[in-house]
């Protein structure tokens, strides 16, 4: 995290002449020059402006960068709701095998028999896991999911006759992807109240149902990490309104075989491959996000899908009521490539253990925790919990983002920071299954001391890294979105 | 069990620090009617010697591009990756991380994508670039979406022909729910002639989509389309293709609104489809409106330059139902793929690239038009992919080619229907050579030999 080396930008290593990959002379006859094949008006009197590096630079440019990340492999990264668990190497290896990494995404079904069949087995395993019925492994992202969803949401209401229905109801705990997603689909987004124990209020939700409800947006465990108790009630009230029921499965690392969000009423859902089941995720991405649907959804559905025929795995675009396409291609393939992988590594077992001891070391964190930072939704939690920093704050002049700043010091990733917004100075801690006790206690220690560091002191943190505290209201006044060369 | 690491003493000391007896204890809060009284049905736990065994038996039921020629593209091309590029994007730091949220623990991540934003705005000669998105269909919409927030009260949006039948599907498919109109305009030429666009065009268009090359590999006209649809106050959206830029003038130096593309030639493996790379930049008027992240330059509190996610009040975390589009998640990985791609060709290596790829497609499309029966399809210029007129219905002929190693193309008709039943559409990368291409020219000979024997 140190290293000073190559902060300079690839533009400012750039010396005219140097090169790093080279090209092969042109093997076929060039009877006719460039200006022949492509019209004058379309050609370009220059090439573009990139910069000119040997390999080296380019490789010790990129690899000391790298040093200035923090990632899981080697750190501790409990950001909530973004289930950073530990990412395979096996995984990685598998998905850049030729027969894998070098299909063509148009190349006919014969042959591709072997990827069929993964991806097949894969809608299977979703579907079992969230106890709905079919699927669509096209979106490919959790964000994408959700709009997948309502659009298929939309077409159900239209061929029912329903237009009418135009809103989308969303706890206000929910991610900012829910109402975004809403918007986006034609819908009007409606916020409900959460209660004071951080569960939907369900007064609020009772007065929005009328045949204007088209779907309600449900996170369960919920972004405080709470498991909605009512949701069998809730659920059934949707119904009872004619409503559709989205879970938002971003906190499926908590109920992998324990509950289905099919059984308890929801009638679609996505995941985030890329979080419970661990696609690395790449800085910022890819992710891929699938949807379940309950069975009188699976028309609308994008195409393809992948289908089973005797022995042979077909890719079925034949659905007339398809809502379309929502990208092009089947999908996050390589992500979906290594959530099968991880599936088929944990079993069924596996897979209720990983809920069972995400859910035990968060509690334990939280148990560590609780004594010395606000938990303001009780002292038991699912897969995550969220501390906040008011008390903090006002007595000590110490806010949340104090406190991860200075975590960053010690070797930590800061938790989700203000976020779910129905918490003042929320700090998200998701640990995951994939840490230690010892890793546990270690962050739970670091914290105590933090809370007793005077505020000036954490005012300044972080103090180790090679920057402290960028200037984002600078950033965002004057934007500089890219390097330009000097003018002269 | 697999990456679990608490002991059973683990469990028990934390059990005991909880306060609860069991971990079955921590689930009260799931109401026993909704649990699942049983193990999921999936099939059992397998090492990793077991499951290695099972990958490598899937992947031998596939016959990949490094078995077959393959001349197929469509949006997803077999160029060649230099090593660098694998090399670089496999360091754990950068594909174990993720968004780069916290500034100080990302500087990373975050310089690699303010290069890649500069890179793509050096490559498009376009004033912004955002961090990403998800691939070329669903850029073509997030354009769309952006030029109507740009152009308020406008709902109709035309879209050329010739744009890939997929990325129209996924506009029409993320348009069905907002009251907006796609009018597609028809290309019967090849290329969408711009007298079409003017007689469409009106003060209800919001924007223009042309892909340039098109689906079919020929050049359209995006110039003229840019000054028609800005004459009319609509947006000129452009989807191209990045190799292009090697040869072909840049979507800025004609004056494009918003230029989008399929990033995977720029450093992707074909992987089935996916994670690609979506790209989109726009003109600096319209920065507020651009979808995705966006990674800035500033100082630090030591004066110290840096970088930082910025004009975030754009994003659904910051402005929920408002925000200019539901991104959250990116395809960070593979624009750092293209920052080391592009870096690694440099100017000269682009335009290379891009000329190997032009002379072999047009040394192609000449040892094929010489055989009978078969003609370009359209008589436009193209760069790296054309659409040949075959005597035969394709399907058929694709067939027996696959079977003596070829990929030969895609046969649109699939797409455009039975008019185009005898069009076939073919890539043609660096990695393409002359034995290579001379092989694909004489088996079709024969296939053609066989099935007219009258033209012989
Ligand atoms: C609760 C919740 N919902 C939805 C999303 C959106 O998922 P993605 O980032 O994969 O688009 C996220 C993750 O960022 C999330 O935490």
């Amino acid at each position: 995290m140190n290293n000073q080396q190559s902060t300079e930008l690839l533009f400012e290593l750039s010396k005219p002449g140097r090169r790093c990959h080279r090209l092969p002379a042109c093997d076929v006859p060039e009877t006719r020059p460039v200006s022949d094949l492509l019209p004058a008006n379309h050609l370009a009197a220059t090439s573009p402006s990139l910069p000119e590096v040997a390999e080296i630079d380019l490789i010790r440019h990129f690899n000391n960068l790298s040093t200035r990340n923090m990632c899981i492999d080697t750190n501790f990264y409990p950001l909530g709701s973004c289930t950073m668990k530990y990412n395979p190497k096996r995984h990685e290896r598998w998905a850049t095998s030729p027969g894998f990494a070098n299909l063509h995404p148009l190349q006919e079904d014969d042959t591709c028999q072997g990827m069929l069949e993964l991806l097949y087995e894969m809608q299977q395993y979703l579907c079992e896991i969230s106890g709905l019925h079919a699927v669509s492994l096209q979106p490919a992202a959790g964000a994408q999911g959700e709009l997948t969803a309502l659009f298929v949401a939309a077409a159900y209401f239209r061929d029912i006759g329903q237009n009418q229905r135009k809103r989308v109801l969303i706890p206000d705990s929910a991610h900012g992807t829910n109402p975004a997603s809403a918007a986006l689909a034609g819908f009007e987004a409606i916020k409900i109240k959460s209660d004071t124990q951080g569960l939907v209020d369900l007064e609020d939700l009772k007065k929005h149902l009328d045949d204007r409800l088209a779907v309600f947006m449900i996170t369960n465990p919920n972004t405080l990490g709470l498991f909605e108790r009512q949701i069998q009630t809730i659920t059934d009230l949707i119904h009872a309104y004619g409503g559709l029921v989205y879970l938002d499965g971003a906190n499926m690392n908590a109920i992998l075989g324990i509950t289905r969000p099919g059984d308890f009423g929801a009638d679609m859902q996505h995941y985030n491959v890329h979080k419970t089941f661990t696609g690395p995720h790449g800085g910022g991405g890819p992710g891929s996000g699938p949807i379940t649907v309950r069975q009188h959804l699976a028309p609308y559905l994008p195409t393809p899908i992948v289908v089973r025929e005797g022995d042979r795995y077909r890719l079925d675009y034949n659905r007339p009521k398809s809502i379309g396409r929502v990208r092009s291609f089947f999908g996050n393939v390589g992500i979906l490539f290594r959530g099968y992988c991880y599936i088929r590594t944990l079993g069924p077992d596996g897979l209720k253990a990983v809920s069972e001891n995400a859910v035990l070391n968060a509690n334990y964190l939280l148990a560590r925790l609780k004594h010395a930072y606000e938990i303001p939704h009780g002292d038991r939690c699912m897969h995550e919990f969220v501390a906040s920093a008011r008390l903090l704050r006002r007595e000590k002049k110490i806010s949340a983002m104090e406190i991860c700043k200075r975590l960053l010091d010690f070797g930590y990733h800061a938790p989700t920071v203000y976020f779910p917004l129905v918490v003042p100075e929320a700090l998200m801690i998701e640990p995951t299954e994939t840490e230690s006790k010892e890793t546990l206690d270690a962050f739970a220690d670091t914290l105590l001391k933090i809370r007793e560091e005077p505020a000036e002191f954490l005012q300044k943190a972080p103090h180790t890294l090679s920057i402290s505290r960028p200037d984002e209201v600078k950033a965002a006044k004057e934007p500089i979105l890219r390097w330009k060369p000097a003018v002269g | 069990m697999a990456y679990l690491l608490n002991t059973a003493d683990d469990q028990r000391e934390m059990l005991a620090r909880i306060g609860v007896q069991s971990i079955e204890e921590l689930f009260a809060p799931i109401p026993a009617s909704i649990r699942l009284n049983r193990l999921l049905d999936i099939p059992p736990a397998l090492t990793e010697i077991e499951l290695s065994a099972r990958i490598q038996e899937l992947a031998g039921r596939n016959q990949s591009t490094s078995e077959a020629v393959c001349f197929l593209g469509g949006g997803a091309y077999d160029h060649f990756i230099p090593a660098v590029v694998d090399a670089i994007v496999s360091r754990s730091e950068y594909y174990t991380a993720y968004t780069p949220y916290q500034a100080e623990a990302s500087q990373g991540s975050l310089q690699a994508f303010y290069e890649y934003q500069t890179l793509i705005c050096q490559l498009t000669d376009m004033e912004v670039s955002n961090a990403s998105l998800y691939e070329g269909g669903s850029a073509v919409a997030e354009a769309a979406l952006m030029a109507l927030n740009i152009r308020e009260g406008r709902r109709e949006i035309l879209v050329a022909e010739s744009v890939h039948p997929e990325y129209r599907q996924v506009l029409a498919t993320y348009m069905a729910n907002l009251g907006v109109t796609i009018v597609t305009l028809p290309t019967p030429d090849g290329f969408l002639d711009p007298d079409t666009v003017t007689k469409a065009i009106s003060d209800r268009t919001v924007g223009v989509i042309v892909q340039h090359p098109n689906f079919f590999g020929f050049l359209e006209e995006p110039e003229a389309v840019t000054q028609i649809a800005q004459k009319h106050g609509a947006l000129s959206i452009i989807s191209f293709d990045p190799i292009s830029m090697g040869l072909l003038k840049r979507p800025g130096q004609y004056g494009a609104d918003i230029a989008v593309a399929e990033g995977q030639c720029l450093g992707t493996p074909l992987g089935y489809g996916g994670p690609y790379l979506g790209i989109m930049a726009c003109r600096e008027e319209y920065v507020r409106k651009i979808p995705g992240r966006l990674v800035g330059e500033t100082t630090d509190r030591n004066g110290k330059r840096c970088w930082v996610l910025t004009l975030q009040t754009r994003e659904q975390h910051i402005r929920r139902e408002k925000a200019t589009s539901n991104i959250c998640t990116n395809q960070g990985l593979f624009a750092l793929r293209a920052a080391v791609y592009l870096t690694a060709l440099g100017p000269q290596g682009l335009r290379e690239t891009a000329e190997l790829c032009l002379r072999k497609a047009h040394y192609a499309a000449d040892q094929l038009t010489q055989l009978p029966g078969v003609r370009l399809q359209y008589q436009r210029p193209f760069f790296k992919e054309f659409t040949l007129s075959l005597p035969v219905n394709v399907e058929v002929l694709l067939v027996r080619l696959r079977e003596q190693g070829y990929f030969a193309g895609l046969p649109v008709g699939r797409w455009y229907g039975p008019q185009l039943s005898q069009a076939l559409t073919l890539a043609v990368t660096e990695k393409r050579t002359k034995a290579e291409i001379d092989g694909l020219a004489k088996a079709v000979e024969h296939q053609l030999a066989q099935a007219m024997p009258v033209m012989r």
